[in-house]
């Protein structure tokens, strides 16, 4: 088998990650930071959500956000696809709906940057009485 | 699904729910049949028969919150469509292999799809997964294993844009040299 390319450019790019990750060591505490994430079953994937995830993992990373963005199962919501569930530190879990790159950058702006909310959340009818 | 990318990433899913440390995604192409295998082996907790024969059922699942389960029945319709097969073995604590053969030249063949990027987003969102993800065209091809990165890595996460971006450009060349030498 002939290997096309190896990895030896992987050691510049380790040290020069090396120094940058030490001020992002912050991710030891993930309830302080911001929580995206982003359903990825069947459903989802048939529906974009792969191209979203990438868009707002690559634009928290262009903008400086600190946040952990992981995928999920399906949410149950499959008629309003890509879904994307945000958790602000201390607040309630916020779920959007219909999560195109669009969308993804108004949640970014509005929502995780100045708090607002935007439309499309998919609202929680009903709560468990503890 | 849209093509065998989309596919990928969904399967791969699987394995991960069932707990896998280690998912090999293996395309085989080969000229002279010119049939396209997809391979996807992971070391995850793995099924019992009786599950292994329900499984390509769209109205099994395993989820609570909804009463279908599609992606091993789409990718078994896509790949039978082809005039292909579709198969699956499993040990239970052992792993599940999932097998697709597709005719690369029949006119209901999906297309392959970005595969660098389904597979960036299966690192970014388990950056502690093992994925090997192997190429091949006849002889040729190319192997990138996450584990080695890792390796190479000494520590830094592989969940940063800049290791994202070097694998996706390193898929994204090895797989045009490929494509060019043929």
């Amino acid at each position: 088998m002939d290997k096309i390319r190896n990895l030896a450019d992987l050691r510049e790019l380790k040290d020069k990650l090396q120094s940058k990750t030490k001020l992002r060591d912050k991710s030891e505490t993930p309830e302080q930071m911001v929580q995206i994430k982003v359903a990825m079953a069947t459903c989802c994937i048939a529906s974009g959500s792969r191209e979203t995830m990438n868009y707002i993992v690559d634009e928290l990373d262009k903008r400086n956000i600190d946040a952990v963005v992981t995928q999920t199962g399906c949410m149950g919501y499959c008629y309003a696809e890509p879904t994307v569930e945000v958790i602000l530190p201390g607040k309630e879990p916020m779920v959007f709906g219909y999560v195109d790159s669009r969308k993804a950058d108004e949640i970014i702006e509005k929502y995780i940057k100045g708090g607002m909310l935007v439309e499309g959340i998919i609202p929680v009818n009903y709560k468990k009485i503890d | 699904m849209k093509d065998i990318s989309y596919h990928i990433l969904d399967i791969v899913r699987n394995s991960l729910n069932a707990g896998a440390r280690m998912v090999e995604i293996h395309i085989l192409e080969y000229s002279q049949t010119g049939q396209l295998v997809l391979k996807i082996k992971d070391n995850g907790s793995g099924m019992k028969e009786e599950m292994i024969n329900k499984v390509t059922d769209p109205f099994f699942t395993t989820s609570v919150k909804k009463k279908v389960g599609l992606g091993l029945p789409l990718l078994k319709q896509n790949a039978e469509l082809t005039g292909g097969r579709f198969s699956i073995e499993s040990a239970v604590q052992k792993g599940t292999l999932v097998e697709a053969v597709f005719n690369l030249h029949h006119i209901d063949m999906i297309p392959i799809g970005d595969l660098a990027l389904t597979f960036r987003t299966l690192i970014a969102s388990s950056p502690d997964t093992d994925f090997l993800y192997r190429y091949r065209v006849d002889d040729c091809g190319f192997d990138l294993d996450t584990a080695e990165i890792r390796m190479r890595l000494e520590g830094v996460s592989l969940n940063t844009r800049e290791v994202l971006d070097y694998v996706t450009d390193a898929i994204h060349a090895n797989l045009k040299a490929l494509k060019g030498w043929k």
